[in-house]
């Protein structure tokens, strides 16, 4: 690995993506088109929006990052028209506007996930790579299980090698949206906004002190950790 | 204040003036014009009717004893003072008796009624009064006819019937028409003085209102420009008239003091940005020059970027936060906002903040009298109360006693309360406290803590766009944030 990656692509990713990024900005595409590949995955960049929308229209994404606010054809309108035409590939819009109503109306045009400007690479990875798909056939299972740990979603329960874990109504769901992310990076802002549904930024890092919480719990009288800290990105379940 | 003439006619009240001046004497000219064409028409009327009557009478005479009494009778009227035109000439036009002079020619050759005034002239007028001898026969007529006839020098209009007489001789019968152009010339004259009075009346009109408007306008204008030129605390005239103009230049002080006052914020925000923003900005950039300069290890440059990186991020959320407040204090739209739950908001953001308080060994607490809901916007409460709370879990460290915070949400008379109290030091200073919610300002005391100076100012926009208020309030000992709903709904 060479020296200029990110520490969160450490953690190799079970599958590479083929990624679609429409932004104008020819320096920020040339340099996500780079780290995308340093993660493992294929970028495939286009310049506007008309490109954009002709290149996602033919080709087989599994996830497209789109910049908002593009020449030819602005982003919103790339994904609603490619939404009608019942093209499914999630998309994560970037923007550099943030406010509470720019969310919404990005994510009403159908995109799936709202990031704005500036942003670390290694939160638009993790949130691509949840994004991803193939990596969400979770959803639809009732029990999550990664190592020795078990959680049941319908009876709320929690074990790990048999043992019965106590956790708060938020710890579990905490857990629930690890677990259902096992071996994928999650930030801070990711739990913030999936387990709290606040999109703003504490001032102090309140979801540090949550995790590690729920990492006593789940951790404390096993000897092996699975609940791991990647550095300058976020958590990550992983067993072993 | 010195105007050419197409200068005044650019106003308003120059070009009102002109053209109402200009529509009523249109108006007065046509009436006049139609007044006078009607009474002339019944002049010319009685005219041809004294004719007929003369005629009528003429023809008895010659009835009765033929062409010698009829030169008798004719010789008799036109002796008479103010007499009408009488002329009898034979076959050939040579004119046999009368008091016409000469006339137009061929004015007697056809009968009937003559179809234009003509022009004729008396026996005895002007220099032809020498030449009496000449018309001995109507010597005696000429005192008479000179009194008459003393104000026309050149010829005189007449209508007339010609006639031929039974023998041949050719009979007119005129009446000079002194008299209706004379009232035409009067009608004239009256109507050239109206028109001047009018044109007079609307110049003066013009003078004392018109011109006063405009001079009221151009103060406005020149006001306006001297405001455009940079003198923002200048002001339009207000005369305290309370007409119209006051009323303009009221409100438009009154924008010019709003504008003032949104321009005082922005110089403010720009010069905290300046302070703010550079000294981080500052730190960064040497921070890297430091690195570049020299030799390090692999792991001091490692070490560096992720300080930078650091540094960077919290660049990124004061520069948020100050956007974030200009955007509220601009007015989100209402779109953003729908019913929340502010019983659900204290209990989100207390558990969110529940294990850094525990951590920090200070005890969080929180008690919901009822069930409470505002018109506004979930994430922005949230944000606003986990601002007050963080604050509040850092400054109660300092308490005397054990630490302390507690959130509380009822009502209290027409609003719906949410209140944050701390157990710390406080802020002892009442200005201190008005203060603390300005953008980044940052106490003495609270310098040593992390934060941008901007949370509690967030806070308080975030209060404004949900029309409430955002109170510091001592709380002996510590600190009351009060977070004060309007209340519109019973719950």
């Amino acid at each position: 690995m060479p020296a200029t990656t990110h520490s969160s692509s450490e953690i190799a990713y079970n599958g590479s993506m083929k990624i679609l990024v429409i932004e104008d900005d020819r320096e920020a595409a040339d340099y996500l088109e780079k780290a995308f590949a340093e993660a493992g995955h294929t970028a495939h960049v286009a310049g506007d929006g008309e490109t954009g929308f002709t290149l996602a229209d033919a080709g087989d994404y599994d996830v497209m990052v789109v910049d908002r606010m593009l020449p030819r054809r602005d982003g919103l309108s790339v994904i609603a028209g490619l939404r009608s035409r019942g093209n499914t590939t999630p998309v994560l819009i970037l923007s550099a506007l943030g406010e509470v109503d720019d969310r919404v109306t990005g994510l009403r045009a159908g995109g799936d996930d709202y990031l704005t400007k500036p942003y670390a690479f290694s939160e638009l990875l993790a949130r691509v790579e949840v994004l991803n798909r193939r990596a969400s056939a979770r959803e639809a299972e009732t029990v999550y299980r990664v190592g020795d740990l078990e959680l049941d979603r319908l009876s709320h329960s929690v074990r790990r090698a048999a043992r019965e874990i106590t956790l708060q109504p938020r710890e579990f769901r905490l857990l629930e949206y690890l677990m259902r992310h096992a071996g994928q990076v999650v930030t801070r802002t990711m739990l913030l906004e999936n387990v709290w549904d606040y999109h703003f930024d504490p001032q102090t890092n309140v979801i540090d002190v949550h995790v590690s919480r729920l990492r006593g719990k789940i951790e404390k009288g096993f000897d092996k950790p699975i609940l791991h800290t990647v550095r300058g990105a976020g958590y990550m379940l992983k067993s072993g | 204040m010195a105007l050419s003439l197409p200068a005044i006619m650019r106003t308003t009240a120059a070009r009102l003036s002109a053209l109402y001046f200009l529509l009523f004497a249109l108006c007065a000219v046509l009436l006049v014009l139609y007044m006078t064409s009607l009474s002339a028409r019944m002049l010319t009327a009685q005219t041809q009717e004294t004719i007929n009557d003369e005629v009528l009478g003429l023809a008895r005479a010659y009835q009765r004893g033929g062409l010698p009494v009829l030169v008798r009778v004719v010789e008799a009227r036109s002796r008479q003072p103010g007499a009408n035109l009488y002329l009898i000439a034979d076959t050939n036009g040579q004119i046999l008796t009368g008091n016409v002079q000469s006339l137009e020619p061929g004015v007697i050759e056809t009968e009937g009624w003559t179809r234009e005034p003509f022009s004729y002239r008396r026996f005895g007028e002007g220099e032809l009064e020498r030449q009496r001898n000449t018309a001995a026969d109507q010597n005696e007529t000429q005192p008479g006819q000179n009194e008459v006839q003393a104000e026309g020098e050149k010829g005189h209009n007449a209508i007339a019937l010609v006639l031929r007489l039974p023998n041949q001789m050719i009979m007119l019968v005129g009446r000079d028409l002194g008299e209706p152009e004379r009232f035409r010339a009067v009608i004239r004259r009256s109507l050239m003085l109206a028109l001047g009075m009018m044109g007079l009346g609307g110049l003066l009109i013009w003078f004392f209102v018109g011109r006063a408007a405009l001079k009221r306008i151009d103060s406005v204008s020149e006001a306006s420009r001297r405001i455009m030129g940079g003198d923002l605390s200048g002001r339009l005239p207000v005369t305290g008239a309370g007409d119209e103009f006051d009323r303009l230049s009221e409100n438009l002080n009154a924008m010019l003091a709003r504008i003032a006052t949104l321009n005082e914020g922005l110089k403010q925000v720009s010069d905290n940005i300046a302070h703010d923003l550079k000294t981080p900005l500052t730190r960064l950039r040497n921070r890297a020059e430091a690195t570049l300069s020299g030799k390090h290890k692999t792991t001091d440059y490692r070490q560096a970027l992720e300080g930078t990186i650091a540094e960077s991020e919290q660049l990124i959320k004061t520069f948020n936060a100050i956007l974030m407040i200009s955007r509220l204090e601009a007015g989100y739209s209402s779109e953003s906002t729908s019913r929340v739950d502010l019983a659900a908001a204290v209990r989100d953001v207390v558990e969110l903040y529940e294990p850094v308080a525990e951590e920090a060994g200070v005890t969080l607490e929180s008690s919901v009298e009822g069930d409470f809901a505002v018109n506004g916007n979930r994430e922005l409460i949230g944000q606003a109360l986990s601002n007050i709370v963080d604050n509040a879990i850092k400054y109660s460290t300092d308490a005397t006693g054990k630490p302390a915070v507690r959130v509380a949400l009822g009502r209290v008379g027409g609003e719906i309360r949410l209140s944050v109290t701390d157990n710390g030091q406080g802020i002892p200073d009442d200005a201190d406290r008005a203060r603390a919610t300005e953008r980044f300002v940052r106490l003495e005391k609270s310098r040593s803590q992390p934060g941008s100076g901007l949370g509690l100012s967030l806070a308080k926009a975030i209060m404004t766009f949900h029309n409430g208020r955002l109170d510091l309030l001592p709380a002996n000992p510590g600190l009351s944030v009060v977070m004060g709903f309007p209340s519109r709904e019973n719950h």
